[in-house]
């Protein structure tokens, strides 16, 4: 999608399109809803649909192209699984938050989970959502943080040191979790059977499984040559 | 009105499940009959707007009618991205409650009024604003929204009707008085104290006067059309900034419907053009938009 649309934005893609899979293929429900927070990662949740079969192989060709639904970061109308229009950063939280809070107030069942970057902790109102999901008491919501250490124009410890992230986090009062972000098990496992509000940490690489994206920040922006993509794809079949 | 648009939202949310009011932290000696009276619908957000809008998205996306409160400023402005993307994107039935519209705070000071607040979220795809003149209005207005299916903005104010009159039934556009040579359309509250102004000089100025108290327009009404025929001068009055409000859309329309008017005139909010402050009569005379200054603006045109 990415190589033949000559598009960036792979890096951050690789990085939580593991933690995706695992929800989409192994946790959500019926009644539980997602909410991808950064929706630079679009190309990651369309895939994931198409996995699930969701979205058509001719949809995911049209990623990026005019006339598409599959714009770069996800779109307000047209595909059902995806509930809002995120791209903008610092918003999720407080959307999942409101659809969580919704079933509360109606004792409905389900569960809301939310997929962040770290980068996207810059934004106060993350921080907005947390007291509030906390004083809530949203039993019924989970937060996801892609932890791939690199954001727009730095790391995230020379941009805006948020560590010891977990310590920040329980400080509200609120279950963390950190865990392997490619390890399908562990994911698994650390999503399941939540009865309280709670943040999983899913410590990733950006650009997770290809030798020259892995942990380099460019490629947050950089699309694929000829030659990079046939070796992005025989690394992927090797692994 | 706050106290009027407690008690009527008392009643519409007694009515409706689907009912749910967070408020940005304010309310004190004004809302708790509606926290008494729908409880843990009720939500207190805190002081952080921005997280209050986009949950106030996510209740509406999974059913509920979510209504958000606070000082109109700190209601449109600082949330306006999470207005924008979160509600208006999805054209969710949002209710915005901005209380103190205009200069309603006084001399509380520039951070506290709201001047650019209707024409700025109008540009916003499907809201649409509401702009109740006198208290009576807010019955009607919020039974309409408990029930609206499209993003909406509620600017509530200080009404000021003349004593004794008879407000006339609810229409968006309405008529208050019936005269020659202008015809003056305000908006909202406002039109209480130009009201009050028309009649107590009688004879001497005999301007029509009507009220608009919803934006955007679907066309000019055509009693307002045969008013503006018979006495083709009119005057837009508004406790708004000039762009994007409700002199350049008439204007706009006026044009489209190709009417042609000997004088059109419009008195908006100028800001602060002394950088001195204080009650919302001192910013109201400032940007000659008080009863007073409209008055000798019409006795200055020859409507003696």
């Amino acid at each position: 999608m990415h190589f033949d649309s000559h598009v960036g934005h792979i890096g951050g893609n690789l990085s939580c399109i593991d933690t995706m899979v695992v929800l989409f293929h192994l946790i959500l429900k019926k009644d539980d809803q997602f909410i991808l927070s950064k929706g630079h990662s679009a190309g990651a949740y369309y895939a994931t649909l198409w996995s699930i079969g969701k979205l058509s192989e001719s949809d995911l060709l049209k990623f990026h192209k005019d006339d598409t639904l599959l714009s770069a970061h996800p779109p307000a109308h047209g595909i059902d699984d995806i509930l809002f229009a995120t791209g903008s950063l610092g918003h999720g939280l407080s959307l999942a938050s409101g659809l969580a809070l919704a079933k509360k107030l109606r004792s409905q069942p389900g569960r809301i989970y939310c997929l962040m970057s770290d980068g996207e902790l810059n934004e106060g109102s993350c921080w907005e959502a947390l007291i509030f999901a906390k004083q809530q008491k949203l039993s019924n919501l989970t937060m996801i943080v892609d932890l791939n250490g690199l954001q727009g124009f730095g790391t995230t410890k020379d941009v805006a040191d948020l560590e010891p992230l977990v310590d920040k986090f329980t400080s509200f009062g609120v279950p963390t979790n950190v865990v392997d972000g490619h390890d399908f098990e562990s994911l698994a496992a650390s999503l399941t059977n939540q009865d309280v509000f709670n943040i999983v940490i899913a410590k990733t690489h950006k650009g997770n499984g290809i030798s020259y994206m892995q942990d380099r920040m460019e490629w947050h922006y950089l699309p694929m040559s000829q030659e990079q993509y046939e070796l992005a794809i025989r690394e992927i079949e090797l692994s | 009105m706050r106290a009027i648009f407690c008690d009527s939202l008392v009643r519409e949310a007694q009515k409706h499940d689907d009912f749910v009011f967070l408020t940005g932290d304010l309310g004190f000696m004004a809302l708790e009959p509606l926290q008494n009276a729908i409880g843990q619908r009720f939500i207190n957000a805190g002081v952080a707007e921005q997280n209050m809008i986009s949950v106030a998205a996510g209740l509406a996306k999974n059913g509920l009618r979510p209504w958000v409160y606070s000082i109109a400023p700190f209601i449109y402005a600082r949330p306006f991205e999470q207005i924008r993307n979160d509600i208006c994107l999805h054209n969710l039935p949002v209710i915005i409650v901005g209380n103190g519209g205009g200069y309603g705070y006084g001399v509380m000071g520039a951070t506290h009024h709201a001047i650019e607040d209707y024409g700025t979220l109008l540009t916003l795809q499907g809201l649409h604003s509401y702009i109740p003149a006198f208290d009576e209005d807010l019955s009607h207005m919020l039974n309409f929204l408990t029930k609206v299916e499209h993003p909406a903005y509620l600017r509530l104010g200080l009404a000021e009707p003349p004593k004794g009159v008879k407000i006339p039934s609810y229409a968006s556009w309405r008529r208050l008085e019936s005269g020659e040579k202008w015809v003056i359309l305000t908006v909202g509250p406002l039109a209480g104290s130009l009201w009050q102004m028309i009649r107590e000089c009688g004879d001497i100025l005999t301007p029509s006067l009507w009220a608009l108290t919803e934006l955007p327009i679907k066309s000019l009404p055509d009693e307002f059309l045969s008013d503006i025929n018979r006495s083709p001068n009119l005057l837009i009055v508004e406790e708004h900034v000039a762009q994007g409000g409700a002199g350049q859309i008439i204007a706009t329309q006026l044009l489209k419907q190709g009417i042609r008017l000997n004088r059109f005139e419009t008195r908006t909010a100028l800001g602060y053009p002394s950088k001195r402050y204080g009650s919302q009569k001192f910013h109201r005379r400032e940007s000659q938009i008080d009863a007073i200054s409209i008055g000798d603006f019409l006795a200055s045109q020859g409507n003696i």
